[in-house]
């Protein structure tokens, strides 16, 4: 049940190869999150899983059944989309049941199976209104509702919080990540908003032009990422890189510190700078500190207060346990 | 543009307005007008307006004389089916059109219209062979057929312009639930469309009605609709105003209200999308 | 969206509707182009054989070649530029704000779903008829003797009939184009001190350009192809024979296939040197 394996499989629109040759595994159960920039083609990669697109060349299995030349109705998979893309002419009920009614279920069943996932995500009171008619969490959940009813083998999302408010997204993506934990289906889920990875993934995938830059856990992605690319994706803010005579102290082109891992002190430290901006949050503070002869611009992250204002002179000194040193293709040197 | 205009000037506009609508409206009102009246009045100079003898009486003469609903029933249902084909032949094509694009859709499109733009008169003397070759001249299916084809364009064009404003996605979804093409046709798309579809009826179904080469031309008892019911009253015989009158009101005013509320569409119809 | 699967669909799909349009334009017109060159007349002896191209030349040569020509253009023009000049203004006075704009933009369409018999008579009869129409009896309120009109003014007369059914098409499309006016940018137009007329001519106008040369376009394919009209009201005679009605009369009248067909392959043309146009502008929309 949701066992997804991807062998050498690329994708060319025309002359434009957007996925170079890929192998990837997802295993049962694994909640998988492809993360990248947008454009980088996690969009198409999920398309091609769920055969709304066809593969240029390379193999799909799904739980060990080759899924290549399968059309998307029956390789057992739901999709989310990120429009919700739900059928405006039809009530939430037949929305819901529609995957249902395709597979000629008999409506003593569909029923059946539409109000315990109407149960399960709270639309017991809306079943008999339109799309229309609702707000975008609710649609959302009607997205997914219907993705549940089928009991797929994996659930496919593409961007599905993209459209919903600040505070919404966050709920929603407790509620998904719950629901995971309710039903242990396989869920691909592609994002560019690398908190969503890190917050709900099993496992990432960084994508970057299509290439596969790394596949691991949100924690080793963040101790261990293999390259730059990685490394200044994951973990928010961003990581702070500095080249020349300081990497070559370390025997480095180029070393990474996370703005949480420096130290900052009003009198003395490695390095001096000036505060440019600092931002107050409560919980952190954060100082965008310009440092002449080392980096132009260094993002530092402070918990709670931190009294200090534009202009003002500080010494910052990194964690060297935490430092990250990258050669000359940016690669991480261990 | 939220900014009040004095009430002089909305006034001023309205009557100008209302004047010139009147004025381009007016032949038809005259026609409906006259076909109230008895043919004495109906000439009558000066021309009375209101105060006549309002009579059925032009109805009922042309009625009986002319077997108007033969010309009717013809009407319908050349219009009619040749409109119902023509949109189950066109949204397979518009669905693949609007929905599966390539290189090729933007130039068959515009062959289709290219067909449209073909002269009916250069290719009269053909169709007229094949019709008497076989055995079809005066036969409400070839002219059905023909019909169909001539407005198959426009009904494809149209049903293309309005499928584009359906996302993609939620086709895509049906398939993700397991929605055979027909299915995803019949139960998805159809019912999104439902009033593009149908705006592409009515219209069509209004250029069919009012269709006047080929009906005309290919037609003598059996077939023949309105339009040549009307053109028989060209000849000498049928001068009498009152009756022309009440012949033409009938013939037009089923369409009259069809095409007030085709507006719109006609703008999208007529111009192939290229004026929004 | 598109999988070898839902692509080969798609083809399947389309084919139907392609193929039937394909039959329907190349059948006739192979036909047509077949007859143009030979000499056929159905009631005097039937195909006499390949003539070359002596159809062609003889249709141009023919006395009735270069005035129906002429017809076609004052035709074609004058239902072009009424429609056009008068289509502006009153889309623009439409557009106005007024009482009842609704009812007045129906009064103004409705005669574009009168069917072209049905206008044909009507104008004919009621309005032109010397003795008791419309316009004989206000011109012998004024004094004036009635004109005959479909004899002595015939062309103009086609021009009226023809103008009043297409006029409406031109005013719609016109007071669309105009509504998606961006109203900022007239009232941008109106800060940097432009009056009323050089806000028409500087912004109203050339926002229309594009509406009104697709109108040309259409209505001008549409107009070369009136039939009814001068069907029903004059039958050609009396200097409103245009290309079209030659072409019917040689084909179905005269029953010389040969030479009608021939003209039809000049119709076609010449419909087609318009079309071309009119597809540039279509195809260029198709492109956003
Ligand atoms: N149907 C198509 N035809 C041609 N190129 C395409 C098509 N679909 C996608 N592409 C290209 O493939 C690349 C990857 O697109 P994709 O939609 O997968 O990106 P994405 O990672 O999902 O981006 P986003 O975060 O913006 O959604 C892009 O450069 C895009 O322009
Ligand atoms: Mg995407």
């Amino acid at each position: 049940m949701g066992h997804i394996t991807l062998k050498q499989v690329t994708k060319s629109f025309g002359e434009v190869q957007v996925i170079p040759p890929l192998d990837l595994e997802i295993n049962d159960g694994e909640f998988v999150v492809f993360v990248g920039p947008s454009g980088c083609g996690k969009s198409t990669l999920l398309r091609l899983i769920a055969g709304l697109e066809d593969v240029s060349s390379g193999e799909i299995t799904i739980d060990g059944r080759a899924a290549t030349e399968v059309p998307p109705a029956k390789r057992g998979l739901a999709m989310v989309f990120q429009s919700y893309a739900l059928y405006p002419h039809m009530t939430v009920r037949k929305n819901i049941a529609f995957p249902l009614r395709m597979a000629k279920l008999d409506i003593a069943e569909q029923n059946k199976r539409v109000e315990a996932a109407a149960k399960v995500l709270n639309l017991t009171d809306y079943l008999d209104r339109r799309p229309g008619q609702l707000s975008g969490g609710q649609r959302q959940r009607v997205a997914i509702g219907r993705a549940i009813v089928r009991e797929p083998a994996a659930f496919l999302f593409d961007e599905p919080l993209s459209n919903l408010d600040a505070a919404l997204r966050v709920n929603m993506r407790l509620e998904i990540s719950e629901l995971h934990q309710t039903l242990d289906t396989t869920m691909i889920y592609v994002t560019h908003d690398q908190v969503e990875a890190m917050t709900m993934a099993d496992k990432i995938v960084v994508l970057h032009a299509g290439v596969i830059e790394q596949v691991g856990s949100p924690l080793e992605l963040y101790h261990e990422p293999r390259n730059k690319f990685v490394a200044g994706f994951i973990g928010s803010p961003k990581m702070n890189f500095v080249e020349g005579e300081e990497a070559v102290k370390l025997n480095a082109k180029c070393i990474g510190i996370r703005p949480e891992h420096i130290g900052v002190s009003l009198e003395s430290g490695d390095w001096k700078g000036t505060v440019g901006v600092s931002e107050h949050l409560g919980s952190d503070t954060f100082l965008r500190i310009k440092m002449p002869g080392v980096q132009e611009h260094m993002t530092v992250r402070v918990g709670g207060e931190f009294g200090a204002r534009h202009g003002d002179t500080v010494y910052l000194t990194p964690d060297r346990s935490k430092l990250h040193r990258f050669d000359a293709q940016g690669l991480r040197i261990a | 543009m939220a900014r009040a205009v004095t009430t002089q000037r909305k006034a001023l506009n309205t009557a100008i307005a209302w004047s010139i609508g009147l004025l381009i409206f007016f032949p038809i009102l005259w026609t409906i007008l006259t076909s109230f009246k008895t043919e004495a009045e109906a000439i009558a100079n000066p021309p009375v307006f209101l105060f006549f003898d309002w009579t059925l009486e032009n109805y009922a003469v042309v009625q009986e004389r002319s077997n108007y609903m033969r010309f009717l029933t013809n009407s319908v249902i050349l219009a009619g089916v040749s409109t119902i084909l023509g949109i189950l032949i066109a949204v397979p094509a518009a669905w693949s059109m609007a929905f599966v694009p390539s290189k090729r859709t933007k130039d068959i499109l515009l062959w289709m219209l290219s067909t449209k733009m073909l002269p009916a008169v250069g290719v009269l003397y053909p169709i007229y062979l094949l019709c008497i070759q076989l055995g079809v001249l005066d036969n409400r299916l070839a002219l059905i057929v023909i019909l169909m084809l001539i407005n198959l364009p426009i009904i494809v064009w149209m049903l293309y312009t309005y499928f584009r404003e359906i996302p993609g996605e939620i086709l895509e979804a049906a398939r993700m639930d397991g929605a055979s093409l027909k299915d995803e046709i019949l139960y998805v798309l159809t019912p999104m469309a439902i009033p593009g579809i149908a705006s592409t009826l009515l219209l069509n179904f209004i250029l069919a009605w009012n269709e006047a080469f080929w009906t005309l031309n290919l037609t003598s008892v059996n077939a023949a609709p309105l339009t040549a019911f009307i053109a028989s009253y060209s000849s000498p015989e049928g001068l009498f105003f009152a009756k022309l009158s009440a012949a033409s009101t009938m013939a037009i005013a089923p369409i009259l209200i069809m095409g007030w509320f085709s507006q719109k569409q006609l703008v999208r119809g007529l111009t192939f999308g290229a004026v929004k | 969206m598109a999988t070898q699967h839902s692509r080969s669909a798609a083809r399947i799909m389309m084919a139907p509707a392609v193929f039937l349009l394909l039959v329907w334009m190349l059948v006739p017109l192979c036909m047509t182009l077949w007859f143009s060159v030979r000499s056929y007349l159905p009631l005097r002896g039937g195909d006499q054989g390949f003539v070359g191209l002596e159809n062609f030349s003889r249709f141009i040569t023919s006395s009735a070649f270069w005035p129906a020509v002429q017809t076609t253009l004052i035709i074609v023009g004058g239902v072009l530029v009424i429609s056009i000049v008068l289509g502006v203004l009153l889309a623009i006075l439409l557009d106005q704000p007024m009482w009842g704009q609704g009812v007045v933009r129906i009064l103004v369409i409705a005669p574009f779903f009168v069917m072209p018999t049905v206008t044909a008579l009507v104008w004919k009869n009621m309005f032109m008829d010397p003795t008791n129409g419309m316009f004989a009896h206000l011109w012998r309120f004024f004094g004036a003797d009635p004109v005959v009109w479909l004899t002595d003014a015939s062309v103009l007369s086609i021009i009226v009939i023809v103008s009043w059914q297409w006029l409406p098409f031109a005013t719609l499309i016109l007071l669309t184009a105009i509504q998606s006016l961006d109203s900022e940018q007239l009232e941008a137009a109106e800060m940097d001190g432009a009056n009323p007329v050089a806000r028409f001519f500087f912004i109203a106008l050339p926002h229309l350009s594009r509406a009104i040369t697709i109108v040309i376009l259409i209505q001008t394919i549409f107009v070369l192809a009136v039939f009814a009209e001068i069907f029903v009201t004059t039958g050609g005679a009396f200097g409103t024979r245009t290309l079209t009605y030659l072409i019917y009369q040689r084909v179905l009248e005269s029953q010389n296939v040969g030479l009608g067909s021939a003209g039809g392959v000049y119709a076609i043309i010449l419909a087609n040197i318009v079309a071309i146009f009119l597809m540039r502008i279509v195809g260029k929309n198709l492109d956003n």
